[in-house]
């Protein structure tokens, strides 16, 4: 009897672990949707087939979760062996029961009376889960690992000082034994890092600076400002949007964001490595592998902090093993993310400021589209032609779906002093009316960048898509609307209006056999089904 | 306890002017480049109300003028400049207050005669002032704090000249080819709901119309270009002395 208790407590625990070789996988355990964008190569694309073109119009909700705080909410869920993991605003993780919306339990973090940030919203977008616990990046700087099957605490640590302007809003990255997590803070005069820790017991493994020190390479590109002090010890760099990771590299790839101060470019003189870069970092060390730097010194606060998706591909008769992102600067780029070299860049949204890219994918900048005090008007908005909220990747198809923001704006250079804590961004934006900008979904060819459709939307969208093997991408709109397409050729085929503004990504599982996506909007996550 | 009086007494002194010793040059380039897209060229109002007075509302002291800059106004459309230092703020805090001390412009008209013009041109048959009329168009109530009068007189004579985004003509061609020329209230990318002429709201699916045209550049509101001179004079001075 004894022994059959233990062998049963075995099987519990196995089942109930997520094993890093579970997530390696994920794309088998089609049921479960196990990381922040689906799987490591952050492919947001569901390979579940019951909802499709032809029965999309009978999709409808299920269940409504209403968070306490009825704030902004920009989750993306996590679901695992019937459990949905959550974060709600500012630093919560709620445990639902995926088939009824019932909460399970509830992890919520007492923030200081003093936290702010600066030059964002108090959200959260996700947690990420290893073996037995979920883990979370909180606002006040800390990374906390709970028990998944309580919510309890199982462990506790400080990252970063809030006090100095930064704040972790990001779902975690787990790979093998480590949890990794990014910074916002960008607009703060932050020095900008990733962070490995070790999962089990929370001990620091490694930190990778984007912002390098004296003595260290890529330290030549700041310049000292007009009173002769260093400028890199201020340069920004955030962290603040999810990376993805190849187990068979074993490399790391994260977006990093813009210098600061942001539109004042006269403070940093140089090319103000490693911001709005993409970096790959060996995952063992956190060493620096390669770097590509999209917009060399950036006045437009265009973060490179959107999604690197990972994809295997055919270039010019060579297959590939390529990283792709739609940048914030309007370019699309395709890169070796062996090596970093630079394959192709093209525009998938208008943008004024670059004749175009080199050879080596340098922009080819026309003068006079710096910020100014009279403003400079420039496409792609300081939003930039995208944003953190993901686009998806349909291997099969070889397709690539981006929400565009099709926007400009005038760009002021203003003042900036540096004050620890305080906002530190040297001007900022006039947008133009309402009538003026839309947005957009664009499917593009993912090995050219070349378009294959698009769908409009009333305007520039803060809302992630999803695609899926059943045919479809889903999307979401400030007006509300979650909305499906037909992802061969962006033809609407259904629409629900949620009621709030869409600020986050889709996610697609199942339930007892049956399909459900599952969308964020505004004060409410929405799970629907045929 | 003397130590205590003369710390209160160095405290009450020490709140300093936030704007001391500062010129209005250096916030004017920031206000016509940052502000003026509401409060027009020179703060003489547009979709913002006009600067151009002695006394702001809701900015008794310089202080609470640099808060407003920073902060914005809730519930209005003033937002919070969160782009500028506070240095900035104090500079354009400079300037609006600089003018406050220009020559007032005077209007000319009886705002007396002029309420009796807006009743007898029918205005309340579109507009509600202080709770009587229709609500077609703009409310008017408290309309002399947020417009100046040379926007106001240009709403009367040519009110194509500027609509608010709220308040945007279409023109939609549904199914049976019989277009409507209505006021956008609210759409999506899926949807659009308008108020048409007889104030009706209505809904449609877009896929049920054959098109649907924004007209941002077209006013429901008829332009009263033969209005008598003086008349003009009066119904504007009684806008602007809406507050």
């Amino acid at each position: 009897m004894k022994h059959f208790a233990v062998l049963l407590f075995a099987i519990l625990s196995a089942h109930a672990q997520v094993s890093f070789d579970r997530i390696v996988d994920g794309e088998l355990e089609k049921g479960n949707w196990l990381t922040y964008s689906g799987n490591l190569s952050a492919h947001r694309h569901s390979p579940l087939t019951e909802i499709t073109p032809a029965n999309v119009r009978s999709l409808k909700p299920v269940w409504i979760y209403q968070p306490t705080i009825a704030s902004r909410f920009e989750t993306s869920p996590v679901v695992v062996d019937g459990v949905m993991f959550i974060t709600e605003p500012p630093t919560v993780v709620t445990a639902l029961d995926p088939k009824t919306g019932r909460k399970l339990w509830r992890y919520e973090r007492q923030l200081p009376a003093d936290l702010q940030t600066i030059g964002f919203g108090r959200v959260n977008r996700g947690v990420a889960v290893l073996d037995d616990m979920v883990y979370v990046s909180t606002l006040d700087g800390h990374l906390v690992a709970l028990d998944a099957k309580s919510g309890a605490v199982r462990w506790d640590v400080f990252v970063v000082d809030y006090k100095l302007g930064y704040c972790l809003t990001a779902a975690p990255l787990a790979i093998k034994g480590a949890i990794l997590t990014g910074t916002a803070g960008g607009e703060a005069g932050i020095r900008g890092f990733v962070d490995a820790y070790d999962s089990k017991t929370g001990k620091k493994l490694w930190r990778f600076y984007t912002i390098p020190g004296p003595g260290e390479v890529g330290n030549e590109t700041w310049g000292k400002d007009e009173k002769g002090r260093d400028t890199w010890s201020t340069g920004g760099g955030s962290t603040w949007v999810t990376g993805s990771y190849d187990p068979q590299t074993n490399l790391i790839y994260w977006g990093v964001g813009n210098p600061g101060p942001d539109w004042n470019g006269d403070w940093r003189q140089g090319d103000n490595l490693y911001t709005c870069s993409l970096v790959a970092l060996d995952a063992a060390s956190g060493k620096l592998r390669w770097h590509f730097q999209f917009t060399p010194h950036d006045t437009h606060d265009w973060d490179a902090t959107e999604i690197p998706v990972l994809a295997d591909m055919t270039i010019r008769g060579k297959p590939r093993k390529v990283v792709l992102m739609a940048n914030r600067n309007a370019f699309y780029y395709v890169l070796d993310r062996e090596t970093g070299e630079f394959l192709s860049g093209t525009p998938y949204a208008k943008q004024t400021w670059a004749k175009g890219l080199d050879d080596k994918g340098r922009p080819q900048v026309i003068p006079g589209t710096e910020p100014s005090v009279d403003g400079t008007l420039v496409w792609p908005s300081l939003q930039g032609a995208t944003n953190w909220f993901s686009p998806s990747y349909d291997a099969a198809a070889k397709m690539f779906f981006v929400a565009v923001r099709e926007m400009g704006s005038y760009f002021y250079k203003g003042e900036a002093e540096y004050k620890p804590g305080t906002f530190f961004a040297g001007g900022g934006e006039r947008e133009l009316k309402p009538e003026e900008i839309y947005g957009v979904i664009r499917a593009l060819d993912a090995s050219t960048g070349k378009q294959k459709w698009e769908f409009r939307l009333q305007s520039p969208p803060w809302g992630g898509v999803l695609s899926t093997a059943g045919g479809l991408v889903f999307g979401g709109t400030n007006e509300g609307n979650f909305f499906a397409l037909d992802s061969k050729t962006g033809a609407p085929l259904w629409n629900f209006q949620t009621g709030g503004d869409i600020s986050a990504n889709p996610v697609s599982f199942l339930v007892d056999g049956k399909q459900r996506i599952a969308i964020a909007a505004h004060g409410a996550l929405i799970v629907f089904g045929l | 306890m003397i130590a205590t009086i003369l710390i209160a007494i160095t405290l009450s002194q020490a709140a300093p002017d936030p704007l001391e010793g500062l010129s209005p040059a250096e916030g004017k380039r920031l206000f016509n480049g940052q502000c003026a897209v509401c409060h027009g060229i020179g703060g003489g109002g547009s979709t913002g109300p006009n600067l151009q007075r002695a006394t702001l509302p809701r900015a008794a002291t310089n202080a609470d003028l640099v808060h407003v800059i920073t902060e914005g106004i809730p519930n209005t459309q003033m937002p919070g400049a969160w782009q500028m230092t506070e240095h900035e703020a104090r500079l354009v805090a400079t300037y609006v207050r600089s003018l406050g001390k220009i020559d007032q412009v005077v209007i000319p008209g009886d705002p007396k005669n002029g309420e009796v013009v807006y009743a007898k041109s029918g205005c309340a048959g579109c507009h509600i002032i202080s709770g009587a009329g229709r609500g077609f168009g703009p409310e008017l109530t408290g309309i002399g704090l947020r417009r100046g009068a040379a926007h106001l007189r240009e709403s009367i004579v040519d009110p194509a000249a500027e609509v608010a985004a709220e308040f945007m003509t279409v023109r939609l061609v549904p199914a049976d080819g019989r277009p409507i020329k209505a006021i956008r209230v609210n759409e999506d990318s899926f949807t659009i709901q308008i108020k048409d002429s007889a104030g009706q709201f209505r809904s449609y699916d877009r896929t049920q119309l054959k098109s649907v045209e924004h007209l941002p550049k077209e006013s429901l509101m008829p332009a009263y270009t033969h209005m008598k001179p003086s008349d003009l004079d009066d119904l504007v001075a009684y806008l602007a002395s809406l507050r």
